[in-house]
């Protein structure tokens, strides 16, 4: 596999007017292409910053980040964020639009992608009228149509209740290895992050750093995330990663 | 849901519909007895009608004034004025609140001015504002817009600073700088407040107007009230109050609309 992104030395401190935080302490690891990466660490350990960091929306106060050319990146955020004064449609649309490529062929691209992933018959409806579920889907979309190679994905399931959550993160962790995109996505629901990846990153409490990585196959066998969940093997993973984060 | 509601959901919507037809009915009865009562009082000369006139004779200077043509002439130009006053507050009040949103340190600098001008009774600047811009219709539009443009400055700019962080930071990660974040997450957000802004600019710049009017006008229904007073002792005693009569049941036909 070719890596798509490097991360070097990576370090991040907040500042505020009550003095200064470190966040992020000398983190270093590659993205690869068409992977499903997962950083899990306790809360407040900067895994959102880093994705911040990755999109291009923060600037480390020290290391690179290289990410290879023409490759973009796009958010899913831990809402859906689709705004209710806009279309299900031209929610999906907002990517384009801000990046000024939505013309006749990308709008037929968008329908396409409503239609095949179940929302073709609420295009038209405003946001409120979707389940939760319906809603991330519609969001995935959105971010799909912009054309976006990696995929940030900062606790996009956390809003949902437990048994919708389940499904959800299945049905979209899906989608994206159907449309063949390379994903970060930043939880910290140890199963989750077990059920859906390739590999899954831990990270240490504040001042972040990167402690351990683990390669998960369950889907190099074959198994989605809902059974992956009944494998023997993953209460091994489980008790591996959970005694990471102990530590 | 093609099947026929039960028994208990029509009971349910016939209760509501009772309730709000009570307070109609209730609304319609007060407006009537506080004239009917007024009418009552004057007569029996309980309260003295000199000062206090009585609904009907206020009716019947209306209809007179409404032949004649006077009174429609005062209400166009009052009405003009007040509409051009509360458009510019709005339209202005709005283009600030932006500059306002876009320079975080324009807004931190007139943050206490904002405060200390809203705090002002902007009607009593009214004389200055005559004598600097004439005696005319531009001194009284001048006053409407003072009175409604700060309001406008402050909830708009309230409405802004409520957009979500993370709509934000989706649009910005889709490549958006700060005018599609203006144009796409901080306006649409903010369209309850302008409309709210909207609404309470309608009623200040009324005021506004009023004011200016007392004191410059030839026409406009504040020149009314004031000629009215002012020739109180030759028998038009009911004029002046036959505006505030007629301003009440604007504003109780308002509420109805509203609610």
């Amino acid at each position: 596999m070719t890596p798509v992104a490097h991360l070097k030395n990576i370090s991040l401190s907040y500042h505020s007017e009550h003095g200064e935080t470190q966040a992020i302490k000398d983190i270093s690891f590659d993205i690869y292409d068409g992977e499903f990466l997962s950083i899990v660490g306790p809360s407040g350990c900067g895994k959102s910053t880093l994705l911040s960091i990755i999109s291009g929306l923060s600037k480390p106060s020290s290391g690179t980040v290289e990410i290879l050319k023409n490759l973009k990146s796009a958010y899913m955020l831990q809402k859906d964020h689709l705004f209710e004064w806009r279309t299900v449609f031209s929610n999906a649309c907002l990517g384009l639009e801000l990046q000024n490529k939505l013309n006749s062929q990308t709008k037929k691209k968008v329908h396409e992608l409503l239609e095949k992933y179940g929302l073709g018959e609420f295009s038209d409806k405003r946001p409120s009228e979707l389940s939760g579920g319906m809603r991330q889907r519609a969001a995935l979309i959105r971010t799909l149509a912009s054309q976006a190679n990696i995929l940030l994905l900062d606790e996009p399931f956390s809003a949902l209740d437990y048994q919708t959550r389940l499904t959800v993160s299945d049905e979209i962790s899906q989608i994206i290895r159907r449309e063949k995109k390379t994903a970060v996505l930043v939880t910290h629901d140890i199963s989750e992050a077990i059920s859906v990846s390739d590999r899954v990153l831990v990270f240490s409490k504040r001042p972040a750093i990167l402690k351990a990585e683990f390669k998960i196959d369950f889907f190099s066998n074959g198994k989605n995330g809902l059974s992956a969940r009944e494998e023997p093997e993953f209460k091994n993973y489980f008790n591996k990663i959970w005694k990471e984060l102990d530590k | 849901m093609t099947s026929l509601p039960s028994n208990e959901q029509l009971l349910y919507i016939k209760n509501i519909n009772r309730f709000k037809r009570k307070v109609k009915i209730t609304r319609l009865l007060i407006f009537l007895l506080f004239f009917i009562l007024w009418e009552i009082l004057a007569y029996t000369n309980i309260i003295d009608p000199f000062i206090f006139s009585r609904p009907s004779s206020m009716i019947s200077a209306m209809l007179k004034m409404l032949k004649d043509g006077t009174l429609l002439r005062h209400i166009w130009v009052t009405m003009f004025e007040t509409i051009i006053g509360f458009v510019l507050g709005t339209v202005i009040g709005t283009l600030i609140a932006v500059i306002l949103w876009w320079n975080s340190f324009l807004n931190k600098v007139f943050d206490p001015y904002l405060v200390v001008l809203n705090s002002l009774p902007k009607t009593a600047l009214a004389p200055i504002i005559i004598v600097w811009l004439g005696n005319n219709i531009k001194a009284i539009i001048a006053v409407a817009l003072l009175t409604s443009v700060i309001v406008t400055i402050i909830n708009v700019l309230g409405g802004f600073n409520n957009s979500d962080a993370d709509d934000i930071r989706l649009v910005r990660s889709f490549g958006g700088n700060k005018k599609d974040v203006l144009l796409k997450v901080v306006f649409p957000t903010a369209v309850p407040d302008i409309i709210n802004a909207l609404k309470i600019n309608v009623g200040l710049s009324f005021v506004g107007v009023i004011v200016g009017e007392f004191l410059t006008a030839k026409e406009g229904l504040g020149y009314l009230i004031v000629y009215g007073s002012q020739i109180f002792n030759c028998g038009y005693k009911q004029i002046k109050l036959r505006f505030e009569l007629f301003i009440c049941s604007i504003s109780i036909l308002d509420c109805g609309k509203i609610s």
